[in-house]
């Protein structure tokens, strides 16, 4: 999907809704085998990070006590986050506040960037999503063994089952626990993806219905309006949601139900 | 039947999955409206966890999607 360049992107159209998602080298790099150039994805994340640093850097500048417009920017995304940590994960849980933090923003910058004209979505790429998945599974799990030691198994085996029940519950819960990490990169995934393209087919109509006049070109765009408005909507949506189910496996990791 | 056929067939039944969406995200709001209806000072409190539970459903939904994509571009 990543490479999808001379693919008819499914319709008629001369315009094709899937090459937004196209990788661009910007500045080809090797490292022996590997292919670690300079891509346009790597250039929106150097924005969305330079962005959010910038934001926060600037917001608490003036150290104000009666905070101005950007600092109550950057007190209200603090408190927010301080806020989904303490209600889902406990006061322990304040000690991951720089990685949730870091989490949402980063998602929110990279979410937000792409609705931006002519710009790429870092998230619509699944090896974005997954690897952020990925890692997040992986620490969780490492955190919940290196709390609970072995213990941490019986997190699979639910309060009041019946014994002759285990042996169906049990490899359930295992398998619903190892979808996490794909459930979570393809829920960010698959909304940026066909976000966008949804934006793009209905573009395609615009440029394809003006062709007859003014009026039935308007139509479509007076619905794109609307679509931006609500994929500006599930972008904001979606970083939450991913921060708040990682606070929720955080907390099922250093408190197991 | 040729293979480019059948991948058209299989993405356009992997959209039934959207069904349940639909279902799983009225379910939601359905019932977080009727519940602000009957106790509106808890409402808002809860908007928070209406809002986590439309992600997840429309997540279900996206899966089928994300099928519908692989039969698409990936075979």
């Amino acid at each position: 999907m990543a490479t999808d360049n001379a693919e008819h992107g499914g319709g008629g159209f001369a315009i094709d809704p899937m090459h937004q998602f196209e990788i661009k080298t910007l500045f080809p790099m090797q490292f022996g085998n590997i292919d670690a150039s300079f891509t346009n994805s790597s250039l929106f994340m150097v924005i969305a990070t330079a962005a959010v640093i910038g934001l926060m850097l600037t917001g608490i500048n003036r150290r104000a006590m009666v905070p101005g417009r950007l600092q109550s920017i950057v007190e209200l995304s603090y408190e927010f986050i301080a806020n989904m940590l303490r209600d889902n994960v406990g006061s322990a849980g304040l000690r991951f506040f720089p990685f949730v933090f870091t989490l949402f923003m980063f998602v929110l910058a990279c979410n937000l960037l792409g609705m931006i004209p002519y710009s790429f979505t870092v998230t619509s790429h699944i090896i974005v999503t997954f690897a952020l998945a990925f890692f997040i599974f992986i620490g969780v799990t490492i955190l919940g063994f290196a709390v609970h030691g072995l213990g941490f198994m019986k997190f699979f085996v639910p309060h009041g089952v019946p014994a002759y029940l285990l042996p169906l519950v049990v490899p359930i819960e295992v398998v619903s626990y190892l979808t996490r990490p794909i459930s979570l990169s393809v829920r960010l995934f698959a909304n940026m993806m066909a976000g966008h393209t949804v934006l793009k087919v209905f573009a395609g109509f615009v440029i394809a219905l003006g062709a007859f006049g003014v009026a039935p070109g308007i139509v479509p765009l007076v619905f794109m309006v609307g679509l931006t408005g609500l994929e500006v909507l599930v972008a904001a949506l979606q970083a939450y949601v991913f921060a708040i189910l990682t606070c929720i496996y955080l907390n099922d990791a250093l408190h197991m139900h | 039947m040729e293979a480019e056929a059948a991948k058209l067939i299989g993405a356009g039944i992997a959209c039934i999955a959207l069904a349940g969406a639909g279902v799983g995200i009225g379910t939601i709001f359905g019932n977080y409206l009727a519940g602000a209806l009957r106790n509106p000072a808890a409402a808002q409190g809860q908007f928070g966890n209406a809002l986590l539970g439309f992600a997840l459903a429309e997540a279900t939904g996206l899966f089928g999607l994300a099928v519908a994509f692989l039969i698409l571009f990936a075979f």
